[in-house]
């Protein structure tokens, strides 16, 4: 057996994204099949720059899915004389087993490191782009609604996070130090209540006047709800179930507070534009509340342009989450994220380019294929 | 407009002041304090002897009263030891603590002394601006044309084969932040092993071992195009995508004004549409665009001088905050909030002054 060239390690590789490849096709052939019947989701499929960017998206999301089956070896194991082996060598001793991508500089494949590192990214980026979407969409609706005191303040809030430069305020976030002094977990506190605050609400104002209804479903979400905040935010959780590793609760919270404000701003904006529209002043006209107006008149009418900020600022998550791991904040060393793997690889740049230029190629087309798809989003949403 | 120019220099003092107290606040916690005085006197100080250094070092007091004397408006801390010396903020060596100025901050020109590299903040600061300035200003000659060039060209005919090349390179570039394109740039251009760098030197078309340089150090002392255009693209290539999709709208919306299809039909050639009556009307929003891509720069500053090994502002910050270097850490926020609030408030005026439609009371 012998090192592998270009073409059998790119061959090897798909062979290893197998399950990948089968789950996008199965996707693509049911929505295509039914794409009058899903909606703008379907009609992403008529334009082709969505479809790519759907189509990168998805195989990085699957890819996540299934990383346990495509690994080729554990993301740690170390194995003696692969350090910094180029693309395709064999591993010295064992019948056809490769470091398809290389060995980095502690001897792992960055193959399987990369894979997992989709993983770790994809379980943090969206969620924290959905929190934040909540923080801002619970202060920013109100504050473009009623305008005023609580606008002014809350614009200025904003703009003061807005005016620090990010990284900045990872390294004053994000340091080992202040997770003992306890900020993280206030943070944490005040932004993970947004999520229960916004279902609450949102329910409440769809079910005021069935009072029954709205005192389960309220109820639910409150239990449900303070039950997650708890383990979240405070690690008091008493079944276990809800529960964040400390230094990933500090990375989660500061890219939440990192984004939001430039959410509430987007949000604030469409409903000043949106709130003199006639369907609102019907609603008014009704005696609807104004939480009712605001959660279920101008918000859905809102949908497009969030909905293809949501694709751009998962992105922008993942590029923030890159940069956190490139300047080793947060981070344990082993882990396998695409920043860190990064940073890990830069030392050597010059002489072994290939364990840093993996996960860089990994980020970038990540990135490339959700600002494709809110590319396609916006051109199909504009259709309307 | 004057009125309008007053009420945002307040609102951005007011910002300013809120912003450094808060990097204030964060830096001087607690357990930055006992890393400062555990690095400055002793590793294995007790509890006890952690307390008495901050005491005997002024830091004993609340954090507002710091703030006040670190800014300049509350005159210094002071302090008689049991054997009578005195000491204080702003009594240094040599100098009688009756001359000594009561207030010492930075109000008064006094930026602190830095601990980790041993000379007063400002020194450090000024040379590492003066590092930045020059990549800063080569970023903006090479981004801002190149980034308007590229929207106008795919902006004047939405469609155009032209166009759909044109926006998937603004696309890429800007889902490529400056890390990965960094490193990308090195390995491909800078690298002795792999990217094209090999293939020129077996046939001599370069006569040294890579086309480019991979740091950016010999930069500080004499910028040349080996050394310098690396970290340079890298910066520009993640802002040319930007500026160049916000040229492309505000192109694309400006070609279908009504004044475009007068000359069209008047008989106007193309590159006369283009130049003379479009161009100007399409160059007010990247304007604003381009003055908020200056904090935007500020990050890509960081990353590349990090990466490039460029001791300019971006890796003094990245010095300050990863050594516990409470006044250069400070020192640098004010700087970075500065310029971003500075940019903001030229793009507001500029905007208005430029865009006649719009009258500020």
């Amino acid at each position: 057996m012998d090192n592998l060239t270009w073409p059998l390690i790119l061959g090897k590789a798909a062979v290893q994204f197998l399950p990948v490849w089968i789950a996008l096709v199965v996707v693509f052939a049911l929505s295509i099949t039914y794409k009058r019947k899903l909606g703008l989701y379907g009609r992403l499929f008529d334009s082709p720059v969505g479809m790519i960017g759907f189509g990168i998206v998805m195989f990085w999301v699957f890819t996540a899915l299934f990383a346990d089956l495509i690994i080729t070896h554990a993301p740690l194991e170390q194995i003696s004389g692969m350090k910094n082996a180029p693309p395709g060598s064999l591993i010295k001793g064992r019948e056809a087993e490769w470091y398809l991508f290389g060995g980095d500089s502690l001897a792992r494949d960055v193959f399987s490191r990369m894979v997992m590192g989709a993983r770790r990214v994809l379980s943090i980026a969206p969620a924290a782009t959905l929190i934040a979407f909540m923080v801002g969409v619970t202060l920013g609706l109100p504050a473009g609604y009623f305008g005023g005191r609580f606008d002014t303040g809350t614009s200025f809030a904003a703009n003061l996070v807005l005016a620090f430069p990010v990284i900045l305020l990872f390294y004053l976030l994000v340091t080992p130090e202040i997770r003992d002094t306890g900020i993280p977990t206030v943070l944490a506190a005040v932004l993970f209540l947004f999520p229960v605050i916004f279902v609450a609400v949102l329910l409440n104002a769809r079910y005021r006047t069935d009072p029954p209804r709205r005192n389960l479903y309220v109820g639910i979400t409150l239990a449900i709800g303070l039950w997650a905040y708890s383990g979240l935010a405070f690690n008091a959780d008493p079944t276990g179930v809800w529960s964040m590793d400390p230094n990933l609760l500090n990375v989660f919270v500061s890219v939440v507070f990192v984004n939001s404000p430039t959410v509430y701003r987007i949000v604030r904006g469409i409903t000043m534009d949106l709130k003199s529209r006639d369907y609102v002043s019907a609603a008014q006209t009704r005696g609807e509340s104004p939480w009712y107006i605001m959660l279920w008149e101008i918000l859905p009418n809102a949908r497009g342009p969030l909905i293809v900020d949501f694709c751009l600022r998962i992105g922008y998550t993942t590029i923030l989450l890159g940069t956190l791991g490139f300047f080793g904040l947060g981070v344990s060393p082993e882990s396998p994220d695409w920043g860190s793997t990064i940073n890990d690889g830069r030392r050597l740049l010059s002489i072994f380019p290939h364990p840093a230029v993996v996960p860089a190629l990994a980020l970038m087309s990540l990135v490339l294929g959700l600002n494709l798809l809110a590319d396609g989003l916006r051109e199909e949403s504009l259709k309307d | 407009m004057l009125l309008f120019t007053i009420r945002r220099l307040g609102v951005m003092l007011l910002t300013a002041l809120a912003l450094t107290f808060v990097v204030f606040y964060m830096t001087n916690l607690p357990p930055n304090l006992e890393k400062l005085a555990k690095s400055e006197a002793s590793v294995r100080m007790s509890d006890e002897d952690v307390a008495l250094w901050l005491d005997r070092n002024g830091f004993s007091s609340s954090v507002l009263t710091r703030y006040g004397e670190w800014l300049g408006v509350m005159p210094g801390w002071t302090r008689t030891a049991e054997d009578g010396t005195v000491t204080g903020r702003c009594i240094t060596k040599g100098v009688a603590p009756t001359d000594a100025p009561a207030r010492c901050g930075v109000l008064q020109g006094n930026w602190g002394y830095s601990t980790v590299f041993k000379q007063p903040v400002i020194e450090i600061l000024s040379r590492g601006l003066g590092h930045t300035g020059w990549l800063m200003l080569s970023v903006m000659l090479v981004m801002v044309p190149s980034a308007l060039i590229i929207g106008v060209l795919s902006g004047m005919k939405e469609g155009s084969r032209l166009d759909r090349v044109l926006s998937a390179f603004s696309i890429a570039s800007t889902a490529t932040p400056e890390y990965v394109s960094g490193v990308i740039l090195v390995a491909l251009l800078a690298s002795a092993t792999a990217g094209i760098s090999p293939f020129l030197v077996e046939s001599g078309l370069i006569s040294g071992k890579t086309l480019f340089q991979g740091t950016a150090t010999s930069a500080m002392d004499d910028i040349t195009f080996w050394n310098f255009t690396l970290p340079v693209m890298t910066i520009a290539l993640y802002g040319i995508g930007y500026i160049a999709r916000m040229t492309r709208a505000s192109m694309t919306e400006v070609m279908t004004q009504q004044y475009i299809r007068t000359a069209r039909l008047k008989g106007a050639s193309f590159p006369t549409i283009v130049l003379r009556h479009a161009l100007r009307n399409a160059l007010i929003a990247p304007f604003t665009v381009i003055m908020l891509q200056f904090p935007w720069l500020l990050n890509g500053v960081v990353i590349v001088e990090t990466l490039f090994n460029y001791k300019g502002f971006g890796w003094t910050l990245v010095q300050a905050a990863g050594n516990n270097d409470i006044q250069l850490l400070l020192a640098c926020s004010v700087v970075a909030v500065l310029v971003v609030l500075i940019t903001q408030l030229i793009s507001d005026i500029g905007y208005v002054l430029l865009n006649p439609r719009i009258r500020l009371a």
